[in-house]
């Protein structure tokens, strides 16, 4: 069997550390193989050698039977290989026309931009995509922007397409849309390398799945021979259970309650319209819909980060309407905050100063002005023990850490007070199962201590798993709030696509 | 040790540079040097010259490197400088009969209040009209500077009123001189003090704390509750402060009044002190005992080996800009290397001064 792609004993390393260890790699024409493994397994740094951003250490690529030598992108790209990043290489100020063309050879210097962008729609038209070429990237959602993405290495001619997370920004109808385009194109004769961490993606769309653990690989296995567990234990390198078990909630009082609260987003428009919720103690309040309906809007209302424009909120009974973010937090609120590293946490700090950024100012950190570091160091060491944050020591700085580790660090700052309301948004966005897993279990162990818990996310099962009660948010508005037992995952995907409406129970 | 590798290298690149100019235009650069390194080491005249020189750049290099910390650009110490000198001067000339020990605290305490109220006027700005500290505060530099014009020809010349100059400070408010037969005045103590104070305030109290989350992520300041209008303010009526006490202990300790332009650029080459010293105390005193040096040896260059001084000035121009390559390299150097190759990051790779510190 002739294949499209052979990587053979491909070894990377960085300086002591080997990112890749001997790794085989070999991919069939018109294949969609996954490439699976957590954060840090070295999924990335592969592609990034297939796709001559890395040279390996030793090794060798077979493109058609032949050996390659990749020694930047613009090799990659003329032997047919495209890679569409997880962070998008796009100029937001620039069309979309222009970005895809950008970099590319061009007849005496010139930029035929019409030309180039009839073929664009056409090529963009062939796979179901309807896009204006004459758009601002900085104008296009997320998953438009991914299909400008795709659409560039198509354009470019690419027959071999590596996607790099490609889920991990996408609302669930998008990622429905993109398996669409993926399937077309592997019907077409086009090869995909499909890399995740996301093990029902794989399960659904891939014929192949490559497994990596470690820098090392695990192996080669088709998906109909294998199931979600398996994978997950070759993933993991354990036995991973996809169930919680969770005892049923003992209610207290309300801790959190929204009246009738309105707020603005930047635009000045009307973000939230009149949402009224309750939380109380003990429970996990989910609230499900799709990305971009209030959700950032809402977490930052409730943590005092966004001022209301109409209604109150209260913890506790006690008023907190209009106050700001110190004077909630010292309600005893706890918040997760959506975007850990631009929000959560000082990518150039240490993580003992990033454990510190909420009570920094008051004892046992600070006496009067002064911050008392060997408390500071002492709490490090014992939340990095507490909350098994992995880093040499507590002086390393947050950015050295691997996502998940830096949720905990997040978490663990978060938690470790006992607070009675936590508010946490997208807790486990982009964490691998084992993270991922860690982080359900915590939020679980807080509400059976008895916090109330409002869990914000855009991954449905997320909230099924962990929620005692789930709201739906759909442009600012509660469509209805359903008790777990009686959630079902169809009426909920009609409440998040606004079609249907509960009555106010 | 990593982090001395690259300002020693910008140096001696700076030196290697500076060697060829002198080389090109005929001149022998080896006895050049000699002539440089013993003005500004070789007696205790030049070593306390050496010093003189570097003590305002101390003080401008804290200026820019505190507000720096903190997520601000301060390209105004040279306004704050001159402003700093005038209301210290002036305090020191016009309140009498008072003793050394009150006297000169107070003008001391002048200058850095008259310079911390030049910067607070950027900040101000910065919060109440979101105006880029970065323009205005080179713009208050001119201001400054026609404002001691002005100061000196009109309200403070000095009777009769035949030179632009003020009245001598009075005795009481000089600093006096710490090794006789030199010009080396208790101003470089009192920078040392402020670079003690300048560690302590960052790296042990929680307004410096404050500061330095502002300035790696605004984001995270806010999230974490803290106040940012009040942070910029802080930080700019500091930041100019330490420029207003580089101009008054320079003209309590050396010239020991006001005229026009007293400044040979001390605000702007404090900028290249704090980016060859990393923002860290050491790093600050080291860069400045270092263009102080230059400075001193230049003049010994020029008279002996008949090498002009602005020899020097190219000297430090290939020094700042080999250390502002490097970042850029490291920069990239880190995307390549870590584990996700961010392309992105790269294209835009203003260089992080420029980011946004407060909305």
């Amino acid at each position: 069997m002739a294949y499209l792609l052979e990587m053979q004993d491909i070894v990377k390393d960085f300086g002591t550390l080997r990112a890749n260890d001997h790794i085989n790699l070999k991919v069939e024409e018109g294949e969609i193989h996954a490439l699976l493994g957590e954060n840090g397994a070295g999924k990335s740094t592969l592609m990034n050698i297939l796709y001559g951003l890395y040279h390996p250490t030793s090794g060798t690529i077979l493109f058609r039977g032949k050996p390659v030598r990749l020694n930047s992108p613009h090799d990659a790209i003329n032997l047919g290989i495209g890679m569409v990043h997880q962070h998008f290489m796009l100029v937001p100020a620039l069309t979309v026309v222009e970005n895809i063309i950008l970099g590319m050879p061009r007849r005496w210097g010139l930029v035929d931009l019409k030309t180039a962008a009839q073929e664009i729609r056409e090529v963009a038209r062939s796979y179901g995509y309807d896009i204006d070429p004459f758009a601002k990237v900085w104008q296009l959602s997320v998953g438009e922007q991914q299909r400008v993405e795709i659409i560039k290495a198509l354009y470019r001619g690419a027959r071999l397409l590596i996607l790099d997370e490609p889920t991990a920004v996408l609302t669930p109808q998008e990622v429905r849309e993109l398996f669409r385009v993926i399937r077309r194109l592997a019907e077409e004769k086009y090869t995909v390398i499909f890399i995740s961490h996301k093990l029902n993606e794989v399960m659904e769309l891939c014929t192949r799945v490559t497994v990596l653990r470690g820098g090392k690989l695990v192996g080669t296995v088709n998906t109909c021979d294998t199931t979600k567990e398996e994978l997950a234990r070759m993933m993991v390198g354990r036995e991973v259970f996809f169930q919680l078990d969770k005892e049923p909630p003992s209610l207290g009082d309300v801790v959190l309650e929204m009246d009738k609260v309105e707020a603005l987003n930047e635009k000045g428009l009307k973000a939230l319209k009149g949402v009224s919720l309750e939380v109380r103690a003990g429970e996990i309040l989910g609230i499900a819909g799709v990305d971009g309906n209030g959700q950032s809007e809402l977490a930052q209302v409730i943590t005092g980060m966004r001022k209301l424009s109409a209604g109150r909120i209260r913890i506790k009974g006690r008023d907190v309407t209009g106050t700001g973010a110190r004077y909630i937090y010292e309600q005893r609120v706890a918040h997760i905050p959506e975007d850990r590293q631009a929000e959560g946490l000082v990518m150039d700090m240490s993580i003992k100063e990033n454990l510190i950024l909420r009570q920094y100012y008051r004892p046992p950190f600070a006496k009067g002005l002064f911050l008392k570091w060997p408390a500071i160091k002492e709490n490090a060491v014992q939340l990095m023990k507490e909350y098994d944050i992995r880093a040499p020591h507590e002086e390393f700085l947050a950015k050295t850490l691997s996502g998940g580790n830096q949720q905990k660090v997040v978490l663990a700052r978060e938690v470790s007070t006992q607070p009675d309301l936590i508010v946490a948004m997208h807790p486990t966005r982009g964490l691998d199962v084992g993270a991922t897993e860690y982080v359900h279990r915590r939020l679980l162990a807080e509400r059976d201590r008895g916090a109330a818990v409002l869990l914000i996310s855009t991954e449905l099962d997320e909230i099924l798993n962990l929620s005692d009660r789930i709201a739906v948010i759909y442009e600012g508005e509660i469509m209805g709030v359903v008790p777990r037992d009686r959630a079902d995952r169809e009426e909920l995907g009609l409440m998040m696509a606004g079609s249907k409406r509960l009555k106010a129970s | 040790m990593k982090r001395f590798v690259t300002p020693i290298s910008a140096v001696i690149i700076g030196l290697a540079v500076g060697a060829g100019v002198i080389y090109v235009m005929g001149l022998d650069p080896a006895e050049a040097y000699r002539s440089l390194l013993k003005g500004a080491l070789g007696s205790k005249n030049g070593l306390a010259e050496t010093v003189v020189k570097a003590t305002p750049l101390i003080f401008t290099g804290l200026s820019f490197a505190v507000a720096r910390m903190a997520g601000l650009l301060n390209i105004g110490a040279e306004g704050q400088l001159y402003v700093g000198g005038l209301t210290g001067i002036a305090v020191g000339i016009y309140l009498q009969g008072l003793p050394l020990a009150v006297h000169l605290p107070l003008a001391l305490l002048a200058g850095f209040v008259g310079g911390g109220l030049w910067g607070l006027i950027a900040g101000a700005l910065k919060v109440r009209f979101g105006a880029s500290e970065i323009i205005t505060t080179v713009m208050l530099n001119y201001v400054a500077i026609y404002l001691v014009s002005l100061m000196v020809t009109g309200p403070m010349i000095e009777p009769p009123g035949n030179f632009p100059q003020s009245p001598p400070v009075l005795d009481s408010a000089r600093l006096p001189v710490v090794v006789s037969g030199t010009r080396l005045h208790l101003g470089f103590v009192v920078a040392l003090l402020m670079v003690v104070f300048y560690y302590v305030f960052l790296w042990h109290t929680t307004v410096g704390y404050e500061a330095r989350v502002s300035g790696h992520n605004p984001r995270a300041a806010g999230y974490a509750g803290m106040n940012a209008v009040r942070n910029t303010l802080f930080v700019m009526f500091l930041a100019g402060g330490m420029g207003g006490l580089a101009g008054a202990s320079e003209l309590l300790g050396v010239q020991h009044r006001l005229f026009q332009n007293f400044s040979p650029g001390y605000g702007f080459d404090g900028i290249a002190v704090a980016l060859l010293g990393y923002n860290s105390p050491i790093g600050i005193i080291l860069a400045s005992l270092l263009f102080g040096g230059l400075r001193s040896g230049g003049n010994m260059m020029q008279m002996t080996a008949g090498v002009p001084v602005a020899i020097v000035y190219v000297i430090q121009a290939v020094v700042i800009i080999f250390v502002a390559c490097e970042e850029l390299f490291r920069r990239w150097q880190k995307n390549k290397v870590g584990p996700k190759f961010n392309l992105r990051s790269l294209l835009s790779a203003q260089p992080r001064e420029v980011k946004k510190s407060h909305d």
